[in-house]
């Protein structure tokens, strides 16, 4: 009764309203489908009506989205909206958090991710990853790159193996930065060489889709260049979804966006039309900087 | 008035002092506007004029009471019969002795020789001039101090300064009674092992391999001779510690590694501390552990196996040091291995690692530095364990590899060697000294390196 009586007696009027906050609010709330074209013809990763939740918290509300071959799908949006979230459902990542419950369907290849015959051990040497800040293994360079083969039992013998190191740290752009040290430790490299170095260990396991959760976040401009550079080329041969809180990154490196807010998918399409021409007012508002 | 009389009185000077200078701060503080126009705040003020009360009087106690004893003494030569001079030093430092006992236990009315008691009488009037002299002089200097310190509560006095630069010596002195007592121990076992050296050579010391370390008393005493080859003793240590560092690396390891990646955490929080309350057992406890539970149960089990098991084993004392260590290994591990990066952990996940190799090929690998350096320091934890081996493996110093014969270790025979009755200048107690002082030397060499090891580890996640 009494809470009754405090709402009647609050003026609303004085309270100051802001008209740009106000009509977003209202706009997310409306929001039901995802704006713009979240499929694609040949998908390589496909995920339908995926949500995911922590605990009680529900974090990824109904998001399609779909990865096609050779393409990049950047995803982008304030912090703590779900992107990390919903690019570690892609490889199963999730469930390593055992307060994590993700529901949906997610497939590879048309593959189901969460069947019960897939492992996600097997799983993630197909999806690849790259975290944001590098984390090289307390080993040797060659020894990071030669861990996933090894586990995984891809070379024969030494000069098999060999192989797989030197050519995978060759597309990863740092063969011949450290082909004199490759038993130098690989914490002793500089901050964008041992990003290199930890993208060039999940190459040498030969995956599909690789998956950058900001990748170049601890990095300075010149690393980022080189890390921009070397998406671009590794695009030729995988499929890549990458996240970044840099919107001249994310229209430098990819040919989609994707949109999150709140944990939910607000509009997917040719990075180009995101940028210069954005559908939903909410993409509009955090492309120029009035939300974030 | 006793010394102790006095220091209260003192104490209570300096109570006194506290409470007046604050208040005298305070007074001063409103002719000046306010206690925010003072440099420090009144209760700086009051511990100055404390301290300014209390030290001088604290020092002229303690360096009065280190030197009376000497000049009252020197005062007394004159009443000291000719004959006890004559009888040389060591009857003089006796007869004053005497002297003294005799006045403390207030008996003077008893002594029949008049001289004797003519200069215990003078001892006592001494004695009595001296401490009211201590009292009148330390009242003084408290009273002076604190009065020297009222006059200096002024707004621009820096009292708080003042007082923590008292402060920082007082700490200052503090720690360095800590190190300067461990060097004075450090220094004396040192110059106890020169001595002994002096006369068994170091040769013989580190490379012979017979113990024996009873001496003749009598010349004409036979068969002991008394010999002194360390090597038994430093072998029988070595075994029991590899015994002990065998049972307790694995299990310690193991379970480490069950807390830090496996367990859950309400079980993880019962078992840790758990864990940590065996290192907490006394160890005379797990002495008779081993000497009445688990060495019988050797023997008897090495019967049925037909090897016969001394009642006392290196196997028994080891097994159950071991037992005792593992808690120290196994949460010196924990801390390292939860100290592993997660970031490193999902690395190898996502490169398609199952939870086993991660933990063996990505997060030992990582936290091995820390758990080598956490090994090192059971180790020169087991070298210098007494109470378990004195009970369970014996006093015999035989020369042997086996673990089910008897040994000794250095530390046992240090124990044996000095108690009892015991000369202290025989070859037989000072090679307790060397004994300690190569102990000493190993344990030091080991911690610094596992300090210098475990360091060196935390810098690289930091
Ligand atoms: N391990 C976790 N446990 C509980 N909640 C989490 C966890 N990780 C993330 N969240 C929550 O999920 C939401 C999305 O987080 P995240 O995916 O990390 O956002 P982003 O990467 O877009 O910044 C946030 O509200 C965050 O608080
Ligand atoms: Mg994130």
């Amino acid at each position: 009764m009494n809470t009754a009586i405090a709402n009647d007696t609050i003026d609303t009027s004085l309270i100051q309203r802001d008209p740009v906050k106000d009509s977003a609010q209202e706009a997310f709330h409306k929001l039901t489908e995802t704006v713009g074209t979240p499929t694609v013809e040949n998908a390589k990763m496909r995920s339908r009506d995926v949500n995911v939740f922590y605990g009680e918290k529900q974090a990824i509300f109904d998001v399609n989205l779909d990865i096609g071959n050779n393409e990049v799908v950047a995803m982008i949006g304030p912090s703590g909206c779900g992107k990390s979230t919903f690019l570690r459902c892609l490889n199963r990542m999730n469930d390593t958090i055992p307060s994590c419950k993700v529901t949906g369907n997610l497939s590879l290849d048309g593959e189901d991710l969460y069947g019960a015959d897939l492992d996600p051990v097997l799983l993630r040497a197909r999806v690849g990853m790259v975290f944001q800040k590098p984390n090289p293994f307390a080993k040797s360079i060659y020894d990071n790159v030669a861990y996933g083969p090894r586990i995984h039992g891809l070379s024969s013998n030494r000069a098999e193996l060999d192989d797989i190191v030197v050519d995978s740290l060759r597309k990863a752009g740092l063969y011949d930065e450290v082909k004199d040290r490759l038993d130098a430790p690989g914490t002793s490299l500089s901050g964008g060489q041992q990003q290199r170095l930890c993208i060039a260990r999940s190459i040498a396991v030969n995956p599909e889709v690789i998956l950058m959760d900001e990748p170049c976040s601890a990095l300075d401009p010149i690393a980022t260049a080189r890390i921009e550079e070397l998406i671009d080329e590794l695009r030729q041969n995988y499929a890549i979804a990458i996240v970044t809180h840099s919107m001249q990154q994310a229209a430098r490196v990819s040919q989609r966006t994707a949109y999150f807010h709140l944990g939910k998918l607000v509009e997917v399409n040719a990075t180009n039309d995101v940028f210069t021409n954005p559908q939903h007012e909410l993409t509009e508002n955090y492309i120029t900087g009035r939300f974030g | 008035m006793s010394a102790t009389n006095l220091l209260l009185v003192t104490l209570g000077l300096a109570l006194a002092s506290f409470a007046y200078g604050r208040s005298r701060a305070y007074s001063v503080a409103r002719l000046h506007g306010g206690v925010r126009s003072m440099h420090s705040l009144p209760s700086h003020y009051g511990m100055m004029v404390a301290l300014w009360c209390a030290l001088p009087a604290l020092a002229i106690i303690v360096g009065w009471k280190l030197f009376e004893p000497a000049v009252v003494s020197s005062f007394l030569h004159d009443y000291i019969p000719q004959s006890v001079y004559e009888a040389g030093e060591k009857s003089v430092d006796l007869y004053k002795n005497d002297i003294g006992n005799l006045v403390d236990s207030h008996a003077i009315a008893d002594i029949q020789d008049p001289e004797k008691k003519a200069a215990a009488q003078q001892l006592a009037n001494l004695q009595h001039t001296s401490s009211l002299a201590l009292v009148v002089l330390a009242l003084a200097a408290a009273i002076a101090g604190a009065s020297l310190a009222l006059k200096r509560i002024k707004a621009n006095t820096r009292a708080r300064q003042n007082v923590e630069k008292i402060v920082h010596f007082f700490l200052i002195s503090c720690a360095s009674i800590a190190i300067l007592t461990t060097l004075g121990i450090v220094l004396s076992v040192l110059f106890e092992s020169i001595r002994f050296f002096q006369e068994v050579s170091i040769i013989e010391f580190i490379t012979g391999t017979k113990w024996s370390p009873q001496t003749a008393i009598r010349v004409d005493q036979v068969g002991s001779s008394g010999s002194f080859g360390a090597v038994p003793l430093f072998l029988g240590t070595m075994l029991i510690s590899f015994i002990a560092m065998v049972v307790a690396v694995p299990f310690g390891l193991m379970s480490a590694i069950y807390l830090a990646e496996y367990a859950s955490r309400p079980v993880r929080n019962i078992c840790k501390p758990l864990l940590e309350i065996l290192a907490g057992i006394p160890t005379v406890v797990y002495g008779f552990f081993a000497a009445l539970t688990v060495a019988p149960a050797l023997r008897s089990f090495g019967a049925t196996l037909g090897l016969s098991v001394s009642s006392e084993s290196a196997l028994a004392a080891g097994a159950v040091m071991g037992i005792m260590i593992i808690p120290f290994v196994s949460s010196l591990s924990d801390d390292v291995i939860t100290a592993v990066p997660q970031s490193m952990r999902d690395g190898s996940y996502g490169l398609g690692a199952t939870k086993s190799e991660t933990i063996r090929k990505v997060v030992i690998p990582a936290a091995l530095p820390g758990i080598v350096g956490g090994i090192l320091l059971a180790v020169s934890r087991a070298i210098g364990e007494t109470m378990i081996v004195v009970m369970a493996a014996g006093l015999a110093a035989n020369l042997t590899a086996n673990p089910l014969e008897a040994v000794t270790t250095v530390t046992v025979q240090i124990v044996t060697l000095l108690t009892g009755d015991q000369e202290f200048d025989s070859a037989k107690t000072l090679a307790a000294f060397a004994l300690g002082l190569m102990l000493f030397v190993v344990t030091l060499c080991l911690n610094v390196i596992a300090l210098h090891v475990v360091r060196k580890y935390r810098e690289q996640y930091e």
